[in-house]
């Protein structure tokens, strides 16, 4: 017998295996069982931004009836639209955390609208009611909190009363770090000046290890970073003895002697939160926020090169945020080229959205943001 | 101590960078020189670079030795080009083809391999304070010169010596420069082009040890960021010359330096437009050494790109 392209019995099977196909991912919902989508922008494991995810989504493991799946190294491009596709057709995952900044805008504005029954939660602070789909969010935590009590250990260490921020992009994140950090070190000592230098990209090995070594050479002693992979900045930092404030993870291991503290997320909890409430069968609000009070991010414990006074100083101070509404960003501030940010007596607290679109650097900030 | 040196800080900060940042570019471009003057060009550098970190990291924190990473290198980078070149003497290989192959497989295989290598803290090599005469901390730092820096220049005027006076580089070149030339001597071209090939992995995997075991220091699997590739480039515009390399090195090195310190001392407007000084740089010699008669000065004649 000839078979013919469109023989009866070629499209029985075919349609069988395909109507089969299509039940999956249901009868998988029939269960109560969720898969969980985790996407990272480096590896998983770079003492960093996306370790610190990576360990938030091993959190979401444990749960029973979650299946996570994951994909590292995927680029800000059209990958990443790629890898929310296959997660969503082939894994049969409903709620996705693509966990980059530059993930969002247009990739997860691509796919999101397609896909209106699932869920994208993005990290960062880009999702706005009313100009964005309503199955996506944003979820973010105030650790610029964390670099202001990273800056009151630094306030203490240094000699010079000058301090070094290795930053990738001016984003605003960004820009709040860098500013808290200062801001924490001149509530020791008002004198104190940072320099900054950005690198323009997220994770580059040499450039970082460059910056670092600039800091040092212009008189900087002690040095933190907001860059995916710390280790670089921390083991160059060490090599040229400056004391180091950690970002993202707990750097300490690095170098004991010398680590102050650091300014570390703890999704876990969140992640666990936001899952949880999906299997509940509620809904995730699209803007989730929280800083220490909150547990959404947490601090390193103090290294011993941290005096009595510091500790003391930072404690109160710690002490002080976790009662909510704490202010870094405070009156009377002006920005580095003299532009006035803050009168006397205004002052933006940590949950604040005006600080998610910052576009300055505070006074006493050595550096631009372009 | 006062230690701020105001605008000093950018000559000493290029100088730095220089020393630090070119051994990864000298050692790749040399590797080239070394495969491209026998005829073959071999794009899987990059891929051979981030192997030799990954595996020189990783036989480091095994043994607890870094010479013996470098070696471990040397070795997985002579292997790699062994493949390329063994590969590109079938007949209607292309090299060209075949190297790009190579660089995404070494890749691929380095972040195989070099998982569970990323969190561990390998020994650094050996470096030599030549700075032991200033007071200035910043003079110090820039002066810390790396063995294997010192091992590249000795390299870089090794081979230049090679090409032009020895019987092994006589015949490297000839085979480069024509097959029937070379095979009327009685030598067989695909003998010479494997082990050039061989040779020129190994120089490109110690290059690589020298990224993860000194500068910046740690294996990750943005750690080489292109040097591979702009490596290659090098070799163009140093005219396959050894000693020009070491020079292109030096200048790619300290112009990638001119971003950070520049905004360390204060010039920080504009760091995007800094940071493409070394490219900005390479189009700007390319055009002042431009030739209006012959395209490619001195490129050896069976290159696949010059044919």
């Amino acid at each position: 017998m000839t078979s013919t392209p469109f023989s009866r019995r070629g499209f029985l099977k075919t349609s069988a295996a395909l109507a089969g196909a299509a039940a999956l991912p249901k009868a998988a919902f029939a269960a109560g069982d969720l898969t969980v989508g985790f996407i990272y922008v480096g590896p998983k494991d770079d003492y960093g931004y996306n370790q610190a995810h990576a360990e938030g989504a091993g959190a979401v493991k444990a749960l029973a009836g979650v299946t996570v799946v994951e994909e590292e190294n995927v680029a800000e491009t059209i990958d990443v639209q790629k890898s929310m596709e296959s997660m969503i057709n082939f894994d049969g995952a409903t709620l996705l955390f693509p966990t980059s900044f530059g993930y969002f805008d247009p990739h997860i504005l691509e796919v999101a609208p397609k896909n209106p029954d699932l869920r994208f939660q993005h990290c960062g602070g880009l999702w706005q009611d009313g100009v964005h789909p309503t199955n996506a969010g944003s979820y973010f935590g105030y650790i610029g909190m964390g670099q202001y009590l990273n800056g009151i250990t630094a306030g203490y260490a240094t000699k010079t009363k000058k301090i070094g921020f290795v930053a990738a992009k001016p984003i605003p994140q960004v820009l709040l770090n860098i500013n808290s950090f200062l801001l924490g070190a001149r509530s020791v000592d008002s004198e104190i000046t940072c320099q900054v230098i950005f690198t323009g990209e997220w994770s580059l090995a040499v450039k970082e290890a460059e910056a670092t070594n600039a800091l040092a050479d212009a008189g900087c002693d002690v040095v933190t970073c907001h860059v995916d992979g710390p280790k670089v900045v921390m083991e160059t930092g060490a090599a040229r003895g400056m004391y180091l404030n950690g970002y993202h993870a707990n750097q300490s291991s690095l170098a004991p002697e010398i680590y102050l503290t650091g300014a570390e997320w703890n999704w876990a909890k969140v992640y666990e939160d936001m899952v949880k409430t999906t299997m509940d069968g509620g809904t995730i609000p699209n803007f989730v926020r929280g800083g220490l009070a909150e547990g959404f991010i947490k601090m390193s414990p103090l290294g011993p090169a941290v005096s009595d006074e510091a500790r003391n100083k930072f404690e109160a101070t710690k002490a002080e945020i976790m009662k909510g509404g704490f202010a870094a960003i405070k009156g009377p501030l002006k920005d580095n080229k003299g532009n006035v940010i803050a009168t006397e007596g205004q002052a933006f607290e940590e949950s604040d959205v005006a600080l998610e679109s910052m576009d300055y650097l505070v006074e006493g900030v050595i550096g631009a943001t372009s | 101590m006062d230690s701020d040196i105001g605008l000093w800080a950018i000559p000493l900060a290029i100088l730095g960078g220089a020393i630090r940042v070119s051994p990864p570019f000298l050692f790749v471009s040399l590797g080239e020189v070394l495969t491209e003057r026998s005829g073959r060009i071999n794009l899987g550098l990059e891929g051979t670079l981030v192997f030799g970190a990954m595996s020189g990291y990783a036989l480091a924190y095994q043994t607890g030795s870094p010479w013996v990473g470098v070696l471990a290198a040397a070795v997985a980078g002579s292997l790699f080009g062994l493949v390329h070149g063994l590969l590109c003497s079938l007949p209607r290989v292309n090299d060209i083809a075949i190297g790009i192959a190579m660089m995404l497989l070494g890749m691929g295989l380095a972040f195989f391999f070099g998982k569970p290598y990323i969190q561990p803290v390998a020994p650094d090599l050996p470096a030599i304070s030549f700075g032991w005469w200033s007071e200035l901390q910043q003079v110090q730092a820039a002066l810390r010169v790396n063995v294997l820096f010192l091992i590249g220049i000795a390299a870089a005027i090794g081979l230049w010596w090679m090409f032009r006076a020895t019987r092994l580089g006589l015949i490297i070149r000839v085979v480069g420069d024509s097959s029937d030339a070379a095979c009327a001597m009685g030598i067989r071209p695909s003998v010479v082009h494997t082990f050039a090939t061989a040779a020129g992995g190994a120089f490109a995997g110690v290059g690589g040890a020298y990224l993860s075991l000194f500068y910046p220091g740690s294996w990750n699997e943005g750690i080489s960021s292109g040097q591979g590739l702009m490596a290659v480039a090098l070799v163009i515009f140093a005219r396959w010359n050894p000693i020009a390399c070491l020079w292109a090195a030096l200048i790619f090195g300290g112009a990638g330096a001119l971003g950070p310190a520049l905004q360390s001392a204060g010039i920080s407007q504009g760091y995007y437009l800094f940071y493409a000084a070394p490219y900005v740089l390479t189009l700007g010699v390319l055009i002042a050494t431009s030739s209006p008669t012959r395209a490619v000065t001195g490129a050896p004649g069976e290159l696949s790109i010059t044919k």
